[in-house]
């Protein structure tokens, strides 16, 4: 052995422990076996429900909500201008809304100071949705008692490769934007899989006072480093109260319809074709077989409104005229 | 200091080969059946939450919502005749692999073999072959369900500690071109699709597939078109109820 050979042994000796402790430290800071890693900016790659998440769904569809019949009466009692109220104008949307509406994802996450392990992913705000904290340091959740929130408490573990939260105590708020109603003892799960550079949630609402089984979504989003997504600093929503309709705040009237005075009740059917029964939605709307009950249906001639072709830069019906423009 | 960069090299080759040892194997499935990191198999019914009036009932000629299509697309969708595809005997053409999952329907899985999962539709009485391992695919005329690769793919698993779930990669090409929307919004011959199938247990103990669908077809589409599509395990067969493709 030469004093070169010497030297470096001794050099390594004194490097492979710092080296140990690097690899460990690595290994703290990575995901464990199993688990992925959710940070980053997540575009919307969703190509459904288009006119849902954008300019919004018709005022009395339900098509496809597992609504029972308190959950559609509460329903068909929404007036937009309810949105207006002092207690409405800053009334986000619960979790649920991440698979409902348009925007991409934020995910950042939390360490412990000192232990480095995982405390939480937080999911950025959107507008109208708060953020969404995911607790992975398995604290339990409050008492049913407690207060509740619109983006309510969650939790979340991992099930193999597959990131699972639970969110309880979320306020009372709506599930479709024309407000088919969630109540605040509405429990929400998800579940997240990642594929490369693909995130998939499915997200289920289980609520017993207005659904009679599970509303079931899921919804997809790509991974975009460089990717503005256009959300604010994610970190909280932004709301600023303002009375948009003056005469619901001077003379404190609660916009609303009586029950069999919802003036759109019939507009699904006018402009779609759809039978009224199943435009109320109701769980079995949701199977296949419901097919049988639509053997009536001729679909309209035409698209007249949302047809998808804007993108296109080229003529479109869009605005119910009938007239390409 | 060539020392200190020995040690580091060697610190860095420790982390490669600890990184290699949790990665996913990549060796062929010699039988896929017996390696399933998920059961997909049963009898599963599409729970209709979203799209649905573009899926349970035929939307009107020139509703193009939600899908990015481009000008050709249109055009074709523009001059589509449920009336023409009925002569021509193409009922099917809104059945294809790209579309098919999206079809109201109920799916039968089973292992044909050792290496082969058939999903197959009551609606439009349809069946796909899901081909695992290496072997050289037949390469007959385009088929409405096209030629399907499939391989799991697992989460990386640690040292002594085995990965735990799982799910099914699949790729199809060689597609007979058809409708992605029965009101003939169309792709093409070179559409491929590739798909992610998950599988989770809500609170209440029901199963769920999760599939994660992306079409790309250059000439039919401005970007890929993607999906995501839940489906419910159900008990047996019980509602399973054959039907024949409709063009309306």
């Amino acid at each position: 052995m030469t004093s070169r050979d010497s030297a470096v042994i001794h050099c390594l000796g004194a490097f492979v422990p710092r080296c140990v402790v690097f690899i460990v430290v690595l290994m703290v800071s990575v995901p464990a076996f199993g688990q992925f890693d959710l940070t980053g900016k997540w575009a919307s790659r969703s190509s459904q429900d288009a006119m849902e998440r954008g300019p919004g769904p018709d005022p009395v569809d339900y098509l496809g909500l597992p609504l029972n019949d308190e959950g559609r009466a509460r329903a068909l009692s929404y007036n937009y201008s309810m949105l207006s109220l002092p207690d409405g104008q800053c009334g986000y949307h619960t979790p649920f809304y991440i698979v409902l509406g348009p925007f991409g994802l934020h995910v950042w996450n939390e360490f412990d100071a000192v232990t480095g392990k995982l405390v939480a992913w937080k999911i950025g705000a959107w507008v109208d949705r708060d953020v969404t904290t995911i607790w992975m340091d398995g604290r339990p959740h409050p008492s049913p008692n407690a207060p509740r929130t619109y983006g309510g408490f969650t939790t979340g573990r991992w099930d193999g490769s597959t990131l699972v939260t639970t969110t309880t105590h979320m306020k009372a708020s709506q599930i479709r934007r024309n407000g088919a109603p969630v109540s605040d003892q509405a429990t929400m799960t998800m579940y997240v899989f990642r594929h490369g550079d693909l995130l998939t949630i499915r997200a289920v609402m289980d609520d017993p006072v207005y659904f009679s089984e599970p509303l079931v979504r899921s919804r997809v989003w790509a991974l975009d480093p460089d990717g503005n997504l256009n959300l604010g600093n994610g970190v909280a929503s932004p709301c600023e109260p303002i009375a948009e309709l003056p005469v619901a705040d001077a003379a404190a009237i609660v916009p609303h319809y009586l029950p069999g005075q919802n003036p759109f009740i019939n507009e699904l059917t006018q402009r779609h074709n759809i039978p009224a029964e199943a435009v109320l939605g109701g769980a079995e709307t949701m199977y296949p077989e419901y097919r049988k009950k639509l053997t009536d249906y001729v679909p309209p001639a035409i698209c007249k409104r949302y047809c998808g072709c804007g993108g296109l830069g080229v003529p479109c019906i869009e605005d119910g005229s009938g007239v390409a423009k | 200091m060539k020392s200190a960069f020995a040690a580091l090299l060697i610190c860095l080759l420790m982390i490669v080969t600890v990184g290699a040892q949790g990665r996913a194997s990549q060796a062929p499935l010699v039988a896929a059946r017996a390696d399933a990191p998920i059961d997909l198999t049963g009898y599963w019914v599409s729970v209709v939450t979203q799209d649905w009036r573009w899926r349970m009932v035929t939307p009107a000629k020139g509703d193009y919502a939600s899908i990015p299509i481009t000008l050709a697309a249109k055009k074709a969708g523009d001059s589509w005749d449920p009336a023409r595809d009925e002569a021509a005997g193409e009922q099917c053409k809104s059945y294809g692999a790209p579309a098919l999952m999206a079809v109201p329907t109920r799916l039968r899985i089973t292992w044909q073999d050792a290496n082969t999962l058939t999903v197959e539709t009551d609606a439009g009485t349809q069946t796909r072959i899901l081909n695992f391992g290496d072997k050289k695919l037949p390469r007959g005329a385009p088929s409405w369900q096209g030629d399907s690769v499939a391989h799991w793919e697992r989460p990386r698993a640690g040292r002594g500690v085995a990965s735990k779930g799982g799910s099914l990669k699949v790729v199809t090409s060689h597609l007979r071109p058809g409708y992605l929307r029965k009101n003939g919004v169309p792709y093409s011959g070179d559409a491929v699709l590739t798909e992610y199938w998950d599988v989770s247990a809500d609170p209440n103990g029901d199963q769920w597939i999760t599939l994660t669908s992306t079409v790309r077809d250059d000439k039919n589409l401005r970007e890929p078109w993607v999906t995501a599509l839940d489906f419910k395990k159900e008990r047996d067969g019980a509602k399973w109820d054959p039907t024949p493709c409709s063009s309306r």
